[in-house]
């Protein structure tokens, strides 16, 4: 893999523990600025792991993180946060009792430039017109769909340079899926890096530049996504050919 | 449709016989049940009537187009009234209650009012910030026996002492927090019900300093100065708010400044963060919430509103017992604010008179008057479990699914 611009996210022989399950067993991984990265495995990999060990939810024991070459392993999460690097939990973890527009201002909660904000809103709301028709419905009440282009929508509000997905596709339609991955390309374009995590790994590699597969806390391969997805290995256990 | 009504009424009246008879019927010695019958026997007849004013308007959907609530249509001609008049109004109405009552009511008004604004302090930690705590009256106890001691054993005054109780509620909050910052739900509940329990009890027996379950007294009263010019030179007097009213437009005068305090935290960006965290822990943080921070702020002002209260109280009465903060305390407290509405300030101020005022009214009822605050609680939540005056946000959720823009968008404090 050739690595031409710098990395904006390193990780190095990272390790978390749940209690004494050892759940990330020395992971190594470099994210090139303005790249779309992801991290493909199956169920109990360690995938979610690694985006709430980075964002500082679940720390790591031992090994180094580092976001534009500063160590930020031992960093809590809003101390992550208000670096630039912004996380989309699992299952659209969007504020139930908050309208559309607050979870949105809860996004630039860290952000004190109200005109910025105010544009990025309008961004978002470019990005997804649905969040706008829905600005004054609480969270709870917005389908599926809406609900995970709410959580993405209020990452993007702090205007991040670093998001972290986690399964944008869980639990929609295809027809949305590929919407959102969509969107994600048009996010990308904006200058923001984005490293996602997936199991639908086909619509993750075809987006992505770059490739991580990941079994039982190892990263078992790395490559450029393409090469992923014509890979023998990779065909078998996660495209389903 | 006339036999599910016919068996609606059944319930009903069933219902009714089991609440009414036994509440109405036993009289402190003996038995007398014609007079609870009598009363029941209005009530069915009451139901019956209706049962026949449906069946004769006739059909299910004449019922349910003449089902829209009384309530809702109060609601929305009080919602025409400007919110101006509606304040002034209840603002007037408190302001003359004192002249109005006699000493027994005043009294009953100032409990009603120490607990709104126990209830007030409590809905930041359990309605905005979602912890729930079962020992909240410790606090109260810590501003009642902060103004005792420091006004018996230094001689300090309740206004000077006020500060340093807040101060050390705040702590105490503190503490109280910071070992439940990892805790959430029935854990968190268990622990603050144990921190509740631990300050009574050490209030209790710590003998030489509290003088044990003998409780304190001889606290002097809040104080007025007003300056004097006699004898030709300058002097402040000390004027000892004793009489009830005086006391109760002083405890009137600190709910309207809880309530405008609330009122400011529930808008503000702490209030944003706090409804945050209770809503999703995790994405608060990930969002650039501490969530550390906002949670013993919650917990050290909501703290600071018991203490003050406390200290009223003690001042109040000039005597103080640990059998003043029992768990019961905590738990009429939480109920005025689930009861009121989660987080929504109106609510609680007529949950603090309804649950406060209801157990007096009903003293004729002797023993069985708990019986009746059980009742109307259990019926409540059925019927409303949103709360009396719920909060938008929680009306929102429960009923309306009908989205409306939100035109303040611009110009609100983050």
């Amino acid at each position: 893999m050739a690595v031409t611009a710098k990395s904006i996210l390193e990780l190095t022989d990272v390790h978390t523990y749940y209690d004494n399950i050892h759940a990330l067993k020395g992971i190594s991984l470099s994210i090139p600025e303005g790249d779309i990265a992801c991290l493909i495995g199956a169920n109990g990999a360690g995938k979610s792991t690694t985006l709430l060990t980075i964002s500082g939810v679940q720390p790591a024991e031992k090994g180094e993180i580092r976001f534009r070459g500063e160590p930020i392993q031992h960093l809590r999460p809003e101390q992550v946060a208000g670096k630039g690097v912004a996380q989309t939990p699992e299952g659209r973890q969007i504020f139930p009792r908050m309208t559309t527009f607050e979870n949105l201002e809860m996004g630039a909660f860290l952000r004190k430039d109200k005109a910025a904000v105010a544009e990025d809103l309008e961004w978002v709301f470019s990005l997804f017109p649905v969040l706008k028709e829905r600005a004054g419905q609480l969270g709870g009440t917005l389908s599926g769909g809406e609900q995970q282009m709410l959580a993405i929508g209020r990452s993007l509000m702090s205007r991040p340079a670093l998001l972290l997905l986690d399964e944008p596709s869980l639990g929609l339609a295809p027809k949305l899926v590929e919407r959102i991955f969509k969107t994600l390309l048009e996010i990308n374009q904006k200058g923001t890096t984005i490293f996602l995590v997936e199991q639908n790994a086909h619509m993750a590699l075809n987006i992505s530049r770059t490739g991580y597969v990941m079994e039982t806390g190892r990263i078992v391969l790395t490559d450029r996504a393409s090469a992923l997805l014509e890979n023998e290995q990779v065909k078998k256990a996660y495209l389903g050919e | 449709m006339v036999r599910q009504e016919l068996q609606k009424l059944a319930v009903y009246a069933f219902f009714l016989a089991i609440l009414l008879i036994p509440m109405l019927g036993f009289r402190s010695a003996s038995f007398e049940p014609d007079r609870a019958l009598k009363i029941w026997g209005v009530f069915v007849g009451i139901l019956i009537l209706n049962f026949i004013v449906k069946a004769v308007r006739g059909g299910r959907a004449a019922v349910e187009a003449h089902k829209e609530p009384w309530t809702e249509r109060t609601r929305e001609r009080i919602s025409r009234i400007p919110r101006l008049y509606t304040i002034g109004g209840l603002a007037l109405l408190a302001a003359v209650y004192p002249l109005m009552a006699n000493n027994y009511m005043i009294d009953v008004g100032i409990t009603c009012l120490i607990y709104v604004s126990l209830g007030l302090g409590l809905n930041i930690v359990v309605g905005l910030c979602g912890l729930l705590d079962l020992g909240y009256i410790a606090f109260y106890a810590v501003g009642a026996y902060t103004y005792s001691l420091l006004n018996l054993t230094f001689g300090v005054s309740f206004w000077a002492a006020l500060p340093m109780g807040v101060v050390l509620g705040m702590v105490c909050g503190c503490i109280i927090g910071y070992p439940t910052l990892k805790m959430r739900g029935d854990y968190l509940a268990i622990v603050t019900l144990g921190f509740g329990e631990i300050v009574r009890l050490v209030l209790n027996n710590w003998d030489s300093l509290t003088a044990g379950p003998n409780g304190l007294f001889g606290m002097k009263r809040p104080t007025l100065y007003y300056p004097s010019f006699a004898d030709g030179g300058f002097s402040w007097v000390a004027y000892y708010l004793k009489s009830l009213p005086a006391l109760y437009y002083l405890i009137l005068i600190i709910v309207v400044l809880t309530i405008v305090g609330v009122r400011r935290l529930d808008n503000s960006r702490i209030g944003r963060a706090w409804i945050a965290i209770r809503e999703d822990e995790t994405a608060a943080e990930l969002s650039g919430v501490p969530t550390t921070w906002n949670k013993l702020l919650a917990y050290a002002l909501g703290a600071a509103f018991a203490s003050v209260a406390g200290a009223f109280f003690a001042a109040k009465l000039s005597y103080t017992n640990p059998n003043f903060f029992l768990f019961m305390e905590s738990c009429i407290v939480l109920c005025i604010v689930v009861l009121g509405g989660v987080g929504s300030i109106p609510g609680i101020v007529v949950a603090g008179f309804v649950l406060i005022a209801v157990p007096e009214i009903f003293r004729g009822l002797e023993n069985y008057r708990m019986l009746a605050f059980g009742a109307i609680m259990t019926i409540m939540m059925v019927v409303k479990p949103e709360g009396l005056i719920p909060a938008s946000r929680r009306k929102r959720e429960l009923h309306a699914t009908d989205p409306h823009p939100h035109e303040e968008s611009d110009g609100r404090d983050r």
